[in-house]
This record gives C-alpha cells, sequence and structure tokens, in this order.
C-alpha cells in the first residue's frame, strides 16, 4: 500500500496539477491559436464539460474505494470535488464575459457604472428566462455551500452528520449539470446521454450499495440466534 | 477498550474476494481506462483546430455582383474559418467535424435529380446545370440559428435562372432540396440525428428571389467539401442550415413539405427560419450574434440585413408565428 506520506508529498500534488492540465491547456491553445474558429464558445463549452467530469470523478471516489478496498482515496476527494467547482466557475466567467458582457450597449464607454448595472442585468435576466441557464446557474449555487464548507473547521463546526447531509447535496448537482447540458443540445445528445449514464451508474451503485448493508445485520441476526 | 471482533464486520464490508485478489489488475484497469480518455480528450482538443480545405479548382469567368453586402466595417470571414467551423451534420455534430470527415465525399460525377410539378423533369448533370449561367461573387452574411455569423464570398447564380430553366407547373406552389445521404461517403448519416436525406424547402416566390443562389464555390474556387460542394443553396435572409448543401433532388410540390429541422423540433424551427432579432429561439436571444474573429457581439439585423430587397415577401404575415 501506499504511505501516507507519498500521498501526501507525491500522489496528491500530481493529482492537483493533472486537474489543472485542462486549463492551462484552454490557455495555451486559446492564445497560439489552437482552438476552433470560435475559441470563446470552446472556452464555455469545455469548461463546462471539466466541471462535469470532476463532479462524476468526485463521485466515482466512493465507490472506487469500496470496490478496490483502497481506502486512501477518500483523500482525493475534497480535491477533485473543489475542481468541479473551479471549473464550474470558470464556465460561469466564460459565459458572463462572451456571451452577456460581450453582447452589452456601453452607452457611457466600456469603464463606467453603468456597465456593470447593464452586465448584473443582463445576466440576471438571462438566468431568469432561459430554463437550460437557470439550471446551469442552479448547479453552481448547490456547488458553491459545498466548496465552502470544505474544510476540516467546517466539518467540525457543522459535525460529521451534518456535514454529509450537506454534502449529499452533489448528487443534486450531478443530476441538474445532465439536465443543463442535455437543454443546451441541438438534435445530437450522444454526449450528455453518456453523462447521464455515468451519474446513473455511480449513484446506483450507492443505492445497491445501502441496500446490501441494510438487509445485512438481518442475516447476520438470523445467523446468531 | 473495545475490541472489535472479527465476527462483528458485517459480510458486506468484506470486500469480495475475487476482486481483491485482482485489485491491481481492477486499478491498473482503471488507470489505463482513465489515461485513455485523457488522451482521446487532448487528441480531440489538438484537432479542434480542424483542418482548413485544400484549395481546388479556379472558377473562370466571375463577375462582382450588385447584391454583395455591402460590407463596410464587416470583414470578410478567412478561408480557414469558412473550412473549418461548419454544421454539415451528414459529418458529424462538431464544428470540427466536416472539415475531418468531408474528404470522404465523392463529387464526380455528380447528377442532381429534378422532379415534382415541373415539365422538365430529369437528371441533370453539374455541367449541365452550370452551362449558360454566368458566375457571380456574392458576398453575403452568413447567419446561424445558434447565434453565430460570417460573411463569405460565395460564387454561384441566381437559383431562378434553373428554376425557369425546368418550368415548375401552375401547381407548384413550394420547392423542396435535398442533400446527399450516403452513409459509406457519410459518418453522420450513420446515426439517426436528424431525419435523412437532409431536407429544406422553400416557397416558390422566395426561391426565385434574385437573392436566393445556387453556389459552387467560395473564394474564386470551386466549392469546399465541407462548405456542400459541388452545389448548394444560399437564401441569405434565412438561418444557415435552411440553405442545404451538396444538393442531390430538387422536387417541386403543392403542398409545403415538412424540414428536417423543422420535424425533429417543431416548436425550435419553423418552416421560414427567416432571421429575426425579435423573435427568440425557445432557448436562446437571437438579438445578438458573434461573428466569427470577433470579441464583442453584434446586433443581429432583420432578414440579416436585406430587408430592403426581401421583406415584401412577407407582407402582412405574422413573423412570429410563422417562424
Amino acid at each position: 500500500m501506499i504511505s501516507a506520506s507519498a500521498i501526501r508529498w507525491v500522489l496528491k500534488p500530481a493529482v492537483f496539477v493533472a486537474a489543472l492540465g485542462p486549463v492551462g491547456w484552454l490557455v495555451w491553445a486559446g492564445l497560439t491559436g489552437h482552438l476552433s474558429a470560435n475559441p470563446l464558445s470552446d472556452l464555455t463549452n469545455e469548461t463546462g464539460l471539466w466541471a462535469l467530469r470532476f463532479i462524476c470523478i468526485t463521485l466515482a471516489i466512493t465507490p472506487f474505494r469500496r470496490l478496490t478496498g483502497w481506502h486512501a482515496a477518500i483523500r482525493f476527494r475534497r480535491m477533485t470535488g473543489l475542481f468541479a467547482f473551479f471549473y464550474g466557475s470558470l464556465h460561469f466567467l466564460t459565459y458572463v464575459i462572451a456571451d452577456r458582457f460581450a453582447g452589452l450597449d456601453f452607452p457611457d464607454g466600456i469603464v463606467a457604472w453603468s456597465t456593470v448595472v447593464n452586465l448584473a442585468v443582463s445576466v440576471g435576466d438571462d438566468i431568469y428566462k432561459r430554463p437550460f441557464i437557470t439550471i446551469g446557474f442552479t448547479t453552481l449555487m448547490l456547488l458553491l455551500p459545498l466548496a465552502v464548507t470544505s474544510t476540516a473547521g467546517w466539518i467540525r463546526r457543522l459535525g460529521g452528520k451534518q456535514w454529509q447531509a450537506l454534502h449529499r447535496l452533489i448528487y443534486v448537482a450531478a443530476l441538474t449539470a445532465i439536465l443543463h447540458y442535455w437543454w443546451l443540445v441541438k438534435a445530437d445528445l450522444t454526449s450528455p446521454q453518456r453523462y447521464a449514464l455515468v451519474v446513473g451508474a455511480l449513484l446506483m451503485f450507492r443505492l445497491v450499495w445501502a441496500r446490501s448493508r441494510a438487509s445485512a445485520p438481518v442475516r447476520q441476526k438470523s445467523a446468531t440466534t | 477498550m473495545l475490541i472489535k471482533h472479527p465476527s462483528d464486520i458485517r459480510s458486506s464490508e468484506i470486500t469480495d474476494q475475487k476482486l481483491y485478489a485482482n485489485r491491481r489488475e481492477f486499478i491498473m484497469a482503471a488507470g489505463a481506462a482513465a489515461g485513455a480518455a485523457l488522451l482521446s480528450g487532448a487528441n480531440r482538443v489538438l484537432h479542434a483546430a480542424g483542418q482548413p480545405a485544400p484549395h481546388g479548382r479556379k472558377l473562370d469567368g466571375v463577375i462582382k455582383s450588385p447584391f454583395s453586402a455591402a460590407v463596410g466595417d464587416e470583414k470578410v470571414n478567412t478561408w480557414e474559418q469558412i473550412t473549418t467551423y461548419n454544421n454539415f451534420y451528414e459529418f458529424g455534430t462538431e464544428k470540427e467535424s466536416p472539415s475531418m470527415y468531408a474528404k470522404a465525399l465523392k463529387t464526380e460525377p455528380w447528377r442532381v435529380r429534378v422532379d415534382g410539378e415541373c415539365a422538365k423533369p430529369g437528371d441533370y448533370h453539374i455541367d449541365d446545370i452550370l452551362k449558360g449561367q454566368t458566375l457571380e461573387e456574392r458576398v453575403y452574411r452568413l447567419r446561424c440559428v445558434e447565434a453565430w455569423s460570417m460573411v463569405v464570398p460565395w460564387i454561384g447564380f441566381p437559383l431562378s435562372n434553373f428554376v425557369k430553366r425546368v418550368e415548375p407547373t401552375a401547381k407548384a406552389k413550394f420547392i423542396e432540396f435535398n442533400t446527399l445521404a450516403d452513409p459509406s461517403q457519410m459518418v453522420g448519416v450513420r446515426s439517426p440525428v436528424l431525419r435523412w436525406p437532409y431536407t429544406e424547402a422553400l416557397r416558390l416566390d422566395e426561391a426565385m428571389h434574385p437573392l436566393a443562389i445556387l453556389a459552387v464555390g467560395l473564394y474564386g474556387e470551386e466549392m469546399p467539401k465541407q462548405d456542400g460542394a459541388p452545389i448548394r443553396l444560399i437564401v441569405p435572409w434565412k438561418y444557415g442550415f435552411k440553405s442545404a448543401k451538396s444538393i442531390v433532388r430538387i422536387r417541386f410540390t403543392e403542398r409545403q413539405p415538412l424540414n428536417s429541422w423543422q420535424e425533429s423540433q417543431p416548436s425550435e424551427y419553423g418552416f421560414y427560419s427567416n432571421v429575426n432579432p425579435a423573435v427568440d429561439h425557445p432557448r436562446w436571444t437571437q438579438a445578438t450574434e458573434r461573428r466569427i474573429g470577433e470579441f464583442f457581439r453584434r446586433k443581429t439585423l432583420m432578414f440579416n440585413g436585406y430587408a430592403d430587397q426581401v421583406a415584401s415577401l412577407y407582407s402582412g404575415m405574422d413573423l412570429k408565428r410563422n417562424y
């Protein structure tokens, strides 16, 4: 087995750097013209996809731990969860800049108070008016409290049980993220369907696991009596 | 101190022995799968820039057209942009897919079947269709329903010239276009994303409008395959999907045909699909658009800026209902 210090000083930093890979890649590709003819749309799409991928990775940690018995896997969960929030925030930011800010009128020039107000109104309007934006924004809002309470201090303050209950919100976030992707697509649903399958399997695993645990003590009782 | 007795461990907590014995292989396999996924992701991003079309045969005798858009501050998009960023679902649904897979399209020989309500039906060879036509350069705005746009220097001739030649009957009210749907040449046709063959149609008076053209090239060269070689429709005041590519059939009908997009999402894609900033797509705004190559979004113009020429076609019509 890998020692605790190896996890802390080697594996975790390695995973951290790898998780920064996609954003590093996007910045490099964007600056050197390796994205498509519509780079702003690529940035929005790719950051969104990576947020969804990190949600899936985070949800995969518990099943992975159960199946392999390698319980130290849990030590990566906070990091992958925070990366899901990180990519989700980048996704929202690219949308605000490339979609909303770039579409504003600038009656008083770009650097003006009216720009701030108009941008806020434009983002708010869009979130209110368009269901797929509403659900996407909801996903980010679901991840926000999880990111905030991801520290050891917050686990202590909330108590393990409540903290865990709060963090089950990631199940909801995974579902709303899929819905957001599903509603965005014009005709080819292949990719959202694939992610729905992955998320479905990861949630199913938990259901099946909880059931088999619930039925286990019964078997044990009958064996001892 | 409470020492956990082995029998206190619930059976469900004990990892399946086979799984345990194979744990290294399992972890290796999972690692390999993750690695493969990462590599394919990187590969996809690497190829996201697409592959610009090779330059084709130069077209002779092309004249400038007064119908070209007054470009002003609008720049014509580059060959690379026009040939790497395409919606051509017959070659896949990603923007770069056509630039990667359209090579497989065989454009010679090419015939267009003309049938339905007309006096001169038949299979027309592309050389025959082009015979006697003066090719014009028409610099048009192209507005995609997805709210991005380009300016493209098409080469073509008025659709009306060809329509007159095949003599539609008095019954003909609509003209329908089909794109080639050959799964052996077109990877996208192998999945039922839309109803194949791709179908688009116009009212006959729309088709007779001088702005509507059959295009056979761009930038003075024959049409790149990813842009709908060898012959395609261009209707600049409508969303891009109305302009069928790689046309193999033209049919005149009395009844309004059902278009592929209209059939797939009737609430989102109507028969007319005129560019209209006042009528939003149910899921996004059509009031602004991203011109490819620009950061700030442009205001979308009524009929894509061709209102002076085409608005009369729709006088008295409720364009919110007839979207």
